[in-house]
């Protein structure tokens, strides 16, 4: 099990992929809007996206869960 | 028995080192024995050995549990300390202590690189009074290592453990290569922190590898095997001179690598969205060139060393593809580090900007972002080495000053036809400046509003009106960035500045 977190703060401006998708190393989960910039938020291992914690508009902090990959 | 054989039979005996069980446990854990490592690293072997028979009257000792001398890594004559720790684990007793500062001081009298191989369980606590606290005890090793700083360069090879007051020599090297699995650093080992804190922890989330090379910035690069840390090791060495009184020697020019995308197409127009900056590095640089540094740790900021043309150029970018390229307290360490390792050996800089600036937030504040990228501003403002910069795409607020921005004096700011050079992006700047009016206007109005505003916003930072101003020195279709460099380090080569006169300076760390 792989837990993707914010790797800084900002805004959850899109969300990429949906639940139950399979998903590959180092693919976008989500993409946050901070500092004006577009941060992709990708996978590590890659797997199954089993849950994702987040919705579009969300405020994350550096550390938060936002998705859990299996 | 005659004398030369005797003789030889205890040099044979010595050179087995510990115990046959302690080989095989080492073994399993993919280990190689000291002087197998000594092997790979050297062209051919050690050359010359250092007390070789120290405590050589207890047969359970050989060597004191460390090899020291040199040898030659691509003909360079390099020093080395190399803990066995088939012997008592590697532990530091008098006269390991005393070899590894003899060797250190030889590296300081002749001025070579050294090199640390460590794999050590620490001080021997039975022999504690002799190698622990007086004038030549451990911390010695200490002392001369920054005695050492910036005069050579210190590599540490962490093979094993460094622990309590040994994982002190790591911290004083220029560079930490450590073996993913069986390297670990930490003042107290998981054990000791259950006793006296009641934290249960593993030693691989204490201090393995991982861990160093990703979350705390102690270890610099993470690699699988014993070899794999060798190699690279002997690859490093290659960018530096001997001694901060050389200049790196060159080595035969390549070209770039050949990519069916241009310099145009991986940058994209929209200067929000990433784009992956390895790309942009590997069409300047030598072919397979790239030696990068701290490549887990910070990945905002990339720093690595490279040639061009042949030589050595240390390399600090902005990386969008990761925190949008933002700077944060810990990449303005890596770069203050690396910023330092490159001047002190006269290696050239190129800072490459793409960067919207410092990180905001309580997050940051409260880890003293201020202060840490102050560290990162005063390392490039005193590096008096060759120093270009060029803003790729955006280079906004103190970004471009910790950037090699053009008040802190770079030989070169060369901007590509995609700079942007602002305090603030044209979002964020419309957004400060008429807030209010924004809020006043009527829903359906504020769109086209806002739109005009940065319109007239880029217009005023227009990078033409810029290089009018003479912000910046030069404009540079990116396709021929990678010429323009090479003329302009082959030109600045002759440059031979002091920043100030001062002992030294009271540096933000």
């Amino acid at each position: 099990m792989e837990e993707v977190r914010a790797m800084m703060a900002g805004n959850v401006w899109k969300i990429v992929v949906s639940e139950g998708e399979a998903v590959e190393a180092d693919q976008d989960i989500v993409i946050l809007e901070s500092m004006k910039m577009e941060i992709p938020i990708a996978t590590e291992d890659g797997g199954i996206v089993k849950e994702i914690k987040v919705q579009e508009g969300d405020f994350v902090n550096e550390g938060d869960l936002i998705a859990v990959i299996e | 028995m005659s004398y030369v054989d005797e003789l030889q039979k205890r040099i044979s005996q010595i050179e087995k080192g510990g115990h046959e069980k302690y080989h095989q446990k080492n073994e399993e854990k993919g280990k190689l024995f000291v002087r197998k490592r000594l092997e790979l690293l050297f062209d051919e072997n050690i050359d010359i050995e250092d007390a070789f028979f120290a405590n050589c009257m207890d047969d359970s000792l050989p060597s004191d549990g460390v090899v020291t001398g040199i040898g030659k890594i691509h003909g360079q004559d390099v020093c080395v300390m190399a803990n066995d720790s088939t012997v008592k684990a590697g532990s530091w007793g008098k006269r390991t202590v005393e070899k590894i500062l003899r060797i250190q001081e030889t590296a300081l009298t002749l001025e070579l690189p050294i090199i640390y191989l460590v794999d050590s369980a620490g001080a021997r606590i039975t022999d504690q009074i002799e190698m622990f606290p007086g004038r030549r005890g451990a911390g010695r090793i200490f002392h001369n290592q920054i005695k050492l700083s910036g005069r050579v360069p210190q590599v540490c090879l962490l093979f094993g453990p460094s622990a309590a007051g040994g994982a002190y020599i790591p911290a004083f090297c220029d560079i930490v290569v450590m073996v993913d699995g069986n390297a670990s650093m930490y003042l107290g080992s998981p054990r000791m922190a259950e006793k006296v804190i009641g934290e249960k922890v593993t030693l691989e989330e204490m201090g393995g590898a991982k861990m160093h090379c990703s979350v705390s910035g102690v270890g610099d690069v993470l690699v699988k095997t014993e070899p794999e840390a060798i190699e690279y090791a002997r690859n490093y060495l290659t960018y530096f001179p001997k001694s901060f009184r050389e200049k790196p020697r060159a080595w035969e020019a390549k070209n770039a690598k050949e990519f069916e995308k241009s310099m145009e197409e991986i940058i994209p127009e929209n200067q929000n969205a990433p784009f992956n900056m390895y790309d942009f590095i590997n069409r300047i640089i030598d072919e397979d060139s790239f030696c990068e540094i701290k490549k887990k740790f910070a990945p905002e900021l990339i720093t690595g060393l490279a040639r061009m043309d042949g030589k050595s150029v240390g390399i600090i970018a902005n990386q969008p593809r990761m925190k949008g390229g933002v700077l944060f307290p810990d990449s303005a360490d890596k770069a203050a580090k690396f910023i330092q390792l490159c001047d002190a050996f006269n290696i050239p800089l190129l800072f490459l900007m793409d960067v919207p600036g410092f990180m905001i937030g309580t997050k940051v504040e409260r880890a003293g972002i201020i202060r840490h990228g102050a560290k990162m501003l005063a390392a490039m403002s005193e590096a008096t080495v060759p120093k270009i910069s060029v803003v790729v795409r955006k280079a906004y607020g103190a970004g471009l000053y910790a950037m090699a921005g053009p008040a802190f004096e770079p030989d070169c700011c060369i901007a590509l036809p995609t700079a942007q050079i602002a305090v603030m992006g044209p979002e964020a700047a419309v957004n400060a400046v008429y807030a209010n009016k924004i809020a006043e206007l009527p829903e359906e109005e504020r769109a086209s509003f806002i739109q005009e505003k940065q319109d007239e916003y880029r217009s005023d930072i227009d990078i033409y009106r810029l290089a009018s101003e003479m912000v910046i020195d030069a404009i540079i279709e990116p396709n021929n960035l990678r010429t323009e460099l090479i003329n302009r380090y082959r030109i600045y080569e002759a440059k031979n500045v002091i920043f100030t006169e001062r002992k030294h300076g009271v540096y933000p760390v």
